[in-house]
């Protein structure tokens, strides 16, 4: 079935079955290969995304459940040269190490930021982090590059 | 996921005729817990009518009960549902964020999972379960494992609670799935007690024996472990024992 969808910005025509989860159209249809797909039964959080601002994990979403709605995915947040603020905090932290759940911790750190401000304690951030798992890092600078990025996003947009 | 014809209907009635246009159908609400069952072909619909389209989201009080949509998020109910503080604080425990975000109030109850939460609350707040065909109460709504009193192709468009003076839930959840190990709803109608438990049993049950007591001031009564579940998780014992445990936590949180 085509379906048009919006993402980072752009309009995308796609044509595929509607037995399509998001994340296959990002990855498989559009190339967008920052979505990464970790576990496939809701739990890891390495497939989300923000649809209208809000975060949901696309291998859990039909890419028609999304038509109509404002998609941003992690290439839609910043560029190689000038990363998302939550991005650089992250880099800035040191907070990954194989890098596979990054761009899903990116996306949980925006939407903790969305619901809770940019004031965040780290005992906040960690209950809130409860939809995405690391394997590598044990979690404690994820937990101090999303408290830092959040910081990072009042002083821009201040 | 195999594929299968999706259906968008903008009215109850498309969404009815959709549904028995052929084949095995099913509704789509949140798809939390139909999408993974479909990945897995547990579930293989050939028809998918996806439920989005009809305005079933919302949140309204009216009177002794609060009204809630059959599509309103957990995340939702979880930041709006003010008016019953037990129910807001379980919305605010399924899943995780992302999921809440997604998840639907009426996909959890026509779904009656024997460890979903919402079923719970539905059953110690004297639910009234409103269709596009009539009305159920919460009593005779639940009836065993997956099991409803919904009517095939029926469609939940809202759910109404009774408002309690205070309720509390409490759960001894799965640490990976965040499913109910044992959940128990209490909920105080002015000295007259409700008690639901989730988890424990083949579906949602009330406790009669823990009402009873509780309004009498007496000791909390001891769950019997004859017919509770037992799989991998835990076993009747432990569930019966955890039933207590719920209990004793529900009460002391009551708000």
């Amino acid at each position: 079935m085509e379906q048009k969808l919006t993402i980072n910005g752009d309009t995308q025509v796609v044509d595929v079955p509607a037995a399509t989860l998001l994340v296959e159209v990002l990855r498989d249809t559009l190339g967008l290969t920052g979505t990464h797909i970790g576990c496939d039964t809701s739990q890891c959080g390495a497939c989300n995304v923000l649809v209208d601002g809000v975060a949901v994990k696309s291998c859990t979403l039909l890419s028609a459940q999304a038509e109509g709605a404002v998609i941003t995915t992690i290439e839609g947040l910043g560029t190689a040269e000038r990363l998302h603020p939550m991005q650089q905090a992250f880099r800035d932290a040191h907070g990954l190490q194989c890098g596979f759940c990054t761009p899903g911790m990116v996306i949980a750190g925006l939407e903790i930021v969305r619901k809770h401000g940019t004031r965040l304690t780290p005992e906040l951030v960690a209950h809130e982090l409860e939809g995405n798992l690391c394997r590598c890092t044990g979690y404690l600078n994820i937990v101090k590059a999303i408290v830092a990025g959040a910081a990072a996003m009042e002083r821009i947009d201040a | 996921m195999r594929d299968f014809a999706l259906h968008r209907p903008a009215s109850l009635a498309d969404a009815a005729a959709a549904f028995a246009g052929g084949g095995e159908a099913a509704y789509l609400a949140g798809g939390h817990t139909l999408i993974p069952a479909m990945k897995s072909r547990l579930r293989m619909p050939d028809a998918l009518v996806d439920l989005a389209g009809l305005g079933l989201s919302g949140i309204t009080r009216e009177g002794d009960r609060l009204w809630i949509g059959a599509t309103t998020r957990h995340a939702d109910v979880a930041a709006g549902a003010t008016a019953i503080p037990g129910l807001a604080a379980l919305a605010a425990g399924i899943g995780d964020p992302q999921v809440r975000n997604r998840g639907t109030l009426g996909g959890s109850v026509a779904n009656n999972d024997p460890a979903a939460d919402y079923p719970a609350a539905a059953l110690a707040l004297d639910a009234i379960i409103e269709t596009d065909r009539g009305r159920h109460g919460a009593d005779d709504f639940f009836q065993g494992m997956f099991t409803t009193a919904l009517a095939e192709g029926e469609i939940i468009t809202r759910i109404g609670f009774a408002i309690p003076q205070r309720s509390a839930y409490a759960k001894f959840r799965h640490p990976a799935s965040r499913y109910a190990v044992v959940g128990v709803y209490v909920a105080d109608f002015g000295g007259a007690w409700r008690v639901a438990v989730t988890g424990a049993g083949p579906g949602v049950f009330r406790w009669a024996e823990a009402e009873a007591a509780i309004a009498a001031g007496r000791p909390l009564p001891a769950m019997p472990a004859d017919d509770l579940n037992s799989d991998i998780h835990a076993g009747p014992e432990y569930r019966a024992h955890l039933c207590g445990v719920m209990l004793g936590k529900a009460l002391a949180a009551l708000i």
